[in-house]
C-alpha cells in the first residue's frame, strides 16, 4: 500500500470517528455507511403517536362520521357497538378490572391513552387492509369508540389539539415492573 | 404392556425421592444391574438386511428436509377468526434435544401475517433525538462488523394457561412451546446508533416492523446500548420470514414481543410511546385492578420436555428427564428435578456450555417402579433467583395476568405411564 492511500484511509477514518471506544474499552470500527436521511424521508415514515400527540397529522372527525365509518369497515369483525365476536370486544368493561371474574379490557376500560387508538387504527385496522384510512377516517372512527365507551359526547371533535387532551378512565391503572412482583 | 423390570441394586445412587438417581453413579449402575439381571435378547428379525442397504439412495438436493417419518415434528398453530396470520405457531418441545431450535420450527407470534420482504426494497430508518437520521439496506448491514449470540426468544404469554384455576389438557408444546433458541447474527445497534449520535435527552427506543400490523414496541435506550443486535442470520443462514426477514431487532432476555421482526424503523425518544402492545397487551393486570407494565427481561424458568404428555412411558425402568432451563436475568446456575411433587429435590445436570439469556439443557437419570409420579423442575440462575411455585405466583399476581407466567409445571405420571399436566 502506499504511503498516499495509507494517509487517505487514515484521514476517512478520522473524519468518520473510524473507530470507536466501547463500554469495557474494547475498540469498535465505525463504518458509517449509513445515507442521511431527509427532513421528508423521516416524515413520510414517522408514523407513531405517543402520548403528547406530537406528529399527529392534520384531519378531524366527530363520533356521528365515525359510525359510519364502523359501519362500512369494521362492525363485522367487532360487532354492533363494538360488543366484540368475533374478534377483539372494543367497548364496556370498566367495572370488571378490580375484581375477581375475567377482566374485559378494552379500548375504554383499559387503554391508558387516546393517542394509541389513533396510533394503531391507523397502522394496523381494518386488519385485512390495513393503512387503507384516510387521517379523518382514522380521527372519526376514533371518536365513535370513545362515544361508545362514554369518554367524549356525539358532537366532539376529534383532532390533533383535542386527542392528546382526553383523559382516558384506565390513566392511572399501570404501575412500572420491578423484579420480584 | 410388556413391563420388565431392571431394579438398580444400589440405593446409594438415589439423590431424591421416587427413583431419582444420581447421574454420576449412572455407569456404575448400568454395570451392576448388567450383572443382577441379563439384558433381553434381540427379537428374531431384529437385525435384517433392510431394503435401503442394497438400493441405493436418494440424490442430492438443494436444501435439505427432515425424514420423512418425522413428519409429527412440527409447529401446531392457531390464528384469531377472520385472520390466516394473527396468532402463534408454536414450537414441538417435547419432540426436540439440545438447545438449539431448527429455524423450520422456531416459534412464531406474529399480528397480520408474514410479510413477503424484498431485500432490496427494504430499508432500516434511525431517527427522533439523533444528531443525523440515517437510513440502511439490508445491504449496508452486511458490510458492518458482525457478532453472533446464542439467544432464546420467549413469547411474554408463554404458559400463560397455567394461570388458569384448572391445569389445561395440553402438552409441552401447546403450554410452553412460545419458546425457541438460536444463534443470531448481526451488527450490534450501538455501533448504529453511536453513529447517528444519539441526544442525551434520549431515554427510550421505539421500534417498528414493515408487516401489515406495523408491529411497535418501546425498548430502554440502555439496552439498545448494552447487548442488543441487528439480526440479520438464525443459526447461519438467513433469518427465516417468519423470524422477522430481512432483518429483527434482538433484545436478548426481552419478552419477545419486543424483540420486532422485519425491523423498519428506530426512534429514539424521551418517553415511552405507550403502543398498543404495550399497555393494552403484554401489562399484568393484578387483584387490585392496577396493571404492571414494562415487564422486560422474561423470569427464571424451566420446563420438562420428557417425559411429558404424548410421551408416555412403555416400561418400568431407567428414563432420562431431561428438560429446558432460562433466564432473561443472565445464566441458569442450578437445575433441581423432583419426581414426588416437590417433596424432595435432586440436582439436574447442566449441559455445556451454558450461556447468559441462553437456553440450558437439563438432564436427570430416574428409575421409574411403575407407581404415580409427579416431576417437576426448578431453576435457581445467577442473581440467586429461584422459580416459584405456583401457588406463590398466583398468591401474589392474581390469575389474571395473562403474561410472564414462571412458576413450576408439573406432569403427572399415572401407574400405567400415561403423562399428563397436573397442578400439584
Ligand atoms: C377482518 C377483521 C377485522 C376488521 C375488519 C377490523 N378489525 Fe380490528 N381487530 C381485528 C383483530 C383480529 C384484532 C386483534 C389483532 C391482534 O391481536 O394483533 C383487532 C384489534 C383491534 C383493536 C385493538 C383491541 C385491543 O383491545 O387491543 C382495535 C382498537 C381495533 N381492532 C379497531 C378496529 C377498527 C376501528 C376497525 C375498522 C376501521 C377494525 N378494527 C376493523 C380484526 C378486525
Amino acid at each position: 500500500m502506499s504511503m498516499r492511500s495509507l494517509v487517505a484511509i487514515t484521514l476517512a477514518i478520522l473524519a468518520f470517528g473510524g473507530l470507536a471506544m466501547a463500554a469495557g474499552g474494547t475498540r469498535v470500527a465505525h463504518p458509517a455507511l449509513g445515507r442521511t436521511a431527509t427532513t421528508e424521508d423521516v416524515a413520510a415514515w414517522d408514523v407513531s403517536i405517543g402520548p403528547d400527540g406530537k406528529g399527529l397529522p392534520p384531519g378531524r372527525g366527530t363520533a356521528e362520521t365515525g359510525e359510519a365509518v364502523y359501519l362500512a369497515k369494521c362492525v363485522g369483525c367487532h360487532g354492533e357497538k363494538g360488543a366484540g365476536k368475533p374478534n377483539d370486544r372494543l367497548a364496556g368493561g370498566r367495572e370488571t378490572l378490580a375484581s375477581d371474574q375475567p377482566a374485559v379490557k378494552t379500548v375504554g376500560s383499559y387503554w391508558p391513552y387516546a393517542t394509541t387508538i389513533f396510533d394503531y387504527v391507523r397502522r394496523a385496522m381494518p386488519i385485512n387492509e390495513p393503512k387503507s384510512l384516510t387521517h379523518d377516517e382514522v380521527y372519526a372512527v376514533v371518536a365513535y369508540l370513545l362515544k361508545i365507551n362514554g369518554i367524549i359526547s356525539d358532537g366532539e371533535i376529534i383532532d390533533a389539539q383535542s386527542l392528546p387532551r382526553i383523559k382516558m378512565p384506565n390513566r392511572e391503572g399501570f404501575v412500572p415492573f420491578a423484579r420480584g412482583q | 404392556m410388556g413391563r420388565q423390570t431392571r431394579k438398580p441394586s444400589l440405593d446409594t445412587h438415589l439423590v431424591a425421592g421416587n427413583g431419582l438417581l444420581d447421574r454420576r453413579h449412572l455407569l456404575a449402575v448400568g454395570l451392576a444391574g448388567a450383572s443382577a439381571a441379563l439384558p433381553l435378547l434381540a427379537k428374531a428379525g431384529e437385525l435384517n438386511i433392510e431394503p435401503w442397504m442394497t438400493t441405493p439412495g436418494a440424490p442430492f438436493e438443494g436444501y435439505g428436509r427432515p425424514s420423512r417419518f418425522e413428519a409429527k415434528v412440527v409447529r401446531t398453530f392457531v390464528s384469531a377468526p377472520n385472520t390466516g396470520g394473527t396468532g402463534s405457531a408454536r414450537t414441538p418441545l417435547h419432540r426436540l434435544n439440545g438447545a438449539i431450535t431448527p429455524n423450520g420450527l422456531h416459534y412464531e407470534r406474529s399480528h397480520n401475517g408474514v410479510p413477503d420482504i424484498d431485500p432490496d426494497a427494504h430499508r432500516l430508518l434511525i431517527h427522533g433525538l439523533v444528531e443525523r437520521p440515517l437510513v440502511f439496506s439490508p445491504e449496508t448491514l452486511s458490510r458492518y462488523p458482525m457478532e453472533s449470540q446464542i439467544a432464546f426468544v420467549e413469547c411474554g404469554g408463554n404458559s400463560g394457561a397455567l394461570y388458569q384455576k384448572e391445569p389445561a389438557d395440553l402438552d409441552a408444546q401447546g403450554l410452553h412451546g412460545l419458546l425457541s433458541c438460536a444463534e443470531w447474527t448481526g451488527v450490534r445497534l450501538s455501533i448504529l446508533l453511536d453513529e447517528a449520535g444519539i441526544d442525551p435527552k434520549a431515554k427510550w427506543i421505539l421500534a417498528e416492523g414493515a408487516d401489515a400490523s406495523g408491529m411497535s414496541r418501546s425498548a430502554p435506550l440502555a439496552k439498545a446500548m448494552e447487548d442488543s443486535l441487528i439480526a440479520l442470520y438464525q443459526n447461519g443462514e438467513r433469518l427465516r420470514p417468519s423470524n422477522g426477514y430481512p432483518m429483527r431487532l434482538l433484545l436478548p432476555g426481552y419478552e419477545g414481543n419486543m424483540q420486532v421482526k422485519w425491523l423498519r424503523r428506530i426512534k429514539l425518544t424521551e418517553e415511552p410511546t405507550m403502543t398498543r402492545d404495550e399497555t393494552s397487551k403484554y401489562t399484568l393486570l393484578t387483584p387490585d385492578g392496577k396493571a404492571l407494565q414494562f415487564v422486560f427481561p422474561v423470569e427464571a424458568k424451566s420446563v420438562i420436555t420428557r417425559p411429558s404428555p404424548g410421551l408416555d412411558l412403555k416400561e418400568t425402568g431407567f428414563y432420562e428427564i431431561s428438560g429446558l432451563a432460562w433466564s432473561g436475568y443472565g445464566k441458569v446456575s442450578k437445575v433441581e428435578v423432583s419426581a414426588d411433587g416437590g417433596q424432595s429435590w435432586g440436582e439436574a445436570v447442566l449441559q455445556e456450555p451454558v450461556l447468559p439469556m441462553a437456553l440450558t439443557r437439563f438432564r436427570m437419570a430416574w428409575q421409574w417402579s411403575g407407581g404415580p409420579a409427579i416431576l417437576q423442575s426448578r431453576v435457581t440462575d445467577e442473581t440467586g433467583y429461584r422459580q416459584p411455585t405456583r401457588d406463590a405466583l398466583i398468591t401474589r399476581r392474581g390469575s389474571r395476568a395473562i403474561y410472564h407466567f414462571n412458576a413450576i409445571a408439573s406432569w403427572g405420571v399415572s401407574g400405567d405411564g400415561k403423562v399428563s399436566h397436573v397442578y400439584a
